[in-house]
């Protein structure tokens, strides 16, 4: 007989290992592909939990069930295929699993979630669990809709070539009225920025519900495009209690002719941004994504969802901005990570290079990128590395930097915009920015006086915390 | 640190009209033009010269002069399009491009001769 026969229900709990384990497998080009970090509990094998992560996030429970016998598990099962060590740690390893594209619905960040990340997180047999990275097969990328439009449709309905644009998020970020905020708007929108942002509390309150601030701000930006010649916009904040709150608020921005709204995956969930996502597409709306919940989930290196991930779930699910960190600013952020990460928001292949936390290589096909977000602490002096960290496609985001100039918005916002095209220039010119920042700043500064103020207020500002997440290198 | 100045910005102020990437830095010299035209040629994108009145400075498209310069790679040829098109048009913002036609969007893109903004 050509079928295996013969299996027979027997109950009990048997090793994990036995059905999860297979080093010989050879992972398909369809398969999902995660790359765990495990701590065991001791004296679990480390084969022995690895094969326990593959069952329990895929097709695995703790006992042997009758009904297992019905299907072909053979055909379902997470394989647990490789293990390696964890550099700079003795009692960490990162175990490679493959799980079949079967186990997921089409185009569902959901879905794949709720398996990869969900009870095996809880599982006792692991003292912590961290997911890495993810192989995201190209079969399922093209499942999901991805970013509403993606950078170079961006570029071309905004018309902002060859430099990275500027941003804003108005402070204080509670307490303000409608039509006090619509000024702080313009301030910024008239003095050179190309963008200005709700901050992510921003809802709904009672201080300022949404609708006067929709209505306020449109009027900023329409007088900001008229007085300056150039495209402007605000991410209006739709993230909502409900859904149908969400929608009837993105409808309303489409209705004033908004270009931009933006929407917090994490806090929000993954429903409703692919849902978002998908109305954006449909509206010709550019969508801003925030990350507010994200450090929760990434920042313990032993246990929880490495940013990498949370980069490609939402590329899958849907946004054309992200926040990604700044590397030089008030939050964390280590460099080489941050740069891939980026790398995995914005191309459209890339390669596993451990020298910057990649596990695997990541075809994105014809799925758009979004511009990488880098917001937090950032100010005039930190031009030069940001253009050269993030490049051209990226937003560079100055709140405190902007508002904080001492003769206000517009002036705060015009010293951005000369410290940046004066590091474009020069980056054009083959100028090395990290090096020669300081007389790039300072010669573009004579013919600024607001660049020569904001250089004077903020020259001592740095932030020189060590990163508590590092990339896992040898270090002893 | 030095009094509160003025930001002077307005609606029926002309000179507070922008044209995207690079115009809050002074008008270049014909030497920092130059210096960007070599970066469009270095990035191997396509040289292009368009100019507008300066009342439709705000539409996506503005008249071509002529042709993108496909493959053309001489600095001088280039500056002497965007030269030739602002003789013809010596009222007219000209700008210089730089199509990236792999990422089907353009590299660069910068206003070389301004005309009076209105």
């Amino acid at each position: 007989m050509s079928k295996e026969q013969g299996k027979s229900y027997s109950a009990g709990v048997k090793e994990y290992r036995e059905t999860y384990w297979m080093p010989e497998y050879v992972p398909k080009d369809t398969d999902f592909l995660a790359c765990f970090k495990i701590i065991p509990q001791e004296g679990v094998p480390r084969e022995e939990a690895a094969a326990a992560v593959a069952a329990e996030s895929s097709t695995g429970t703790w006992t042997t069930v009758w009904t297992d016998l019905l299907t072909d598990l053979d055909h379902y099962k997470g394989r647990a295929y490789a293990i390696e060590d964890v550099p700079g740690s003795d009692d960490a390893y990162y175990a490679f699993i493959a799980y079949p594209i079967d186990l997921f619905e089409e185009g569902s960040v959901v879905n794949v979630l709720t398996s990869l990340v969900g009870n095996v997180f809880g599982f006792k047999a692991v003292r912590s669990l961290r997911l890495e990275d993810v192989r995201i097969p190209i079969a399922y990328v093209m499942t999901c809709g991805g970013p509403p439009h993606g950078i170079q449709v961006e570029r071309d309905l905004m018309n902002k070539y060859g430099r990275p644009m500027l941003g804003c998020t108005i402070k204080p970020k509670l307490g303000l009225s409608g039509k006090n905020y619509g000024r702080a708007v313009y301030e910024c929108l008239r003095g050179g920025l190309d963008f200005t942002k709700d901050d992510e509390n921003v809802n709904s309150q009672p201080f300022m519900r949404w609708r006067q601030r929709f209505d306020f701000v449109m009027e900023a930006i329409n007088k900001a495009e008229a007085e300056t010649g150039e495209r402007k916009g605000h991410y209006l904040n739709v993230t909502a209690p409900t859904p149908e709150e969400m929608y009837k608020r993105a409808e309303y921005a489409k209705e004033i002719g908004a270009p931009i709204i933006m929407h917090d995956y994490l806090t929000g969930g993954f429903t409703a941004n692919t849902g978002l996502a998908n109305w954006c597409r449909d509206n010709g709306m550019l969508l801003h994504i925030h990350r507010a919940m994200h450090a929760v989930l990434d920042r313990n290196p032993n246990h929880g969802i490495h940013f990498r991930v949370l980069t490609k779930m939402l590329r899958l699910s849907g946004g054309d901005h992200l926040h990604t960190g700044t590397v030089v600013g008030k939050l964390e952020g280590d460099r080489a990570s941050t740069l891939g990460w980026i790398d995995l928001l914005r191309e459209s292949y890339v390669k596993e290079d451990r020298s910057r936390g990649i596990f695997f290589d990541q075809d994105w096909g014809s799925m758009p990128g979004g511009f990488a977000v880098a917001s937090g602490g950032i100010h005039v002096w930190h031009m030069p590395a940001l253009v050269t960290i993030f490049g051209d496609d990226a937003v560079l985001q100055f709140g405190g930097g902007t508002l904080g100039h001492p003769w206000g918005n517009a002036a705060g916002a015009a010293a951005n915009r000369v410290a940046l095209e004066a590091c474009v220039e020069a980056r054009n010119q083959g100028r090395e920015l990290e090096k020669e920042g300081k007389e790039i700043l300072q010669a573009a500064a004579k013919s600024s006086p607001e660049l020569a103020t904001a250089m004077e207020t903020w020259k001592e500002i740095k932030f020189e915390f060590d990163t508590v997440d590092k990339l896992d290198v040898q270090h002893r | 640190m030095s009094a509160i100045q003025d930001y002077k910005s307005s609606l029926s102020d002309v000179t507070s009209r922008k044209f995207e990437t690079f115009s809050y830095l002074p008008e270049m010299d014909k030497d920092r033009i130059r210096r960007q035209v070599e970066y469009i040629v270095s990035q191997g994108w396509n040289p292009a010269v368009e100019h507008t009145e300066p009342e439709n400075a705000m539409d996506h498209y503005w008249y071509m002069w002529k042709l993108p310069m496909f493959g053309e790679s001489d600095v001088d040829r280039i500056l002497g399009e965007a030269e030739a098109c602002h003789k013809a048009h010596p009222h007219n913002h000209v700008r210089l491009v730089g199509y990236d036609n792999y990422k089907q969007s353009k590299g660069a893109e910068m206003v070389v001769y301004r005309g009076n903004p209105v």
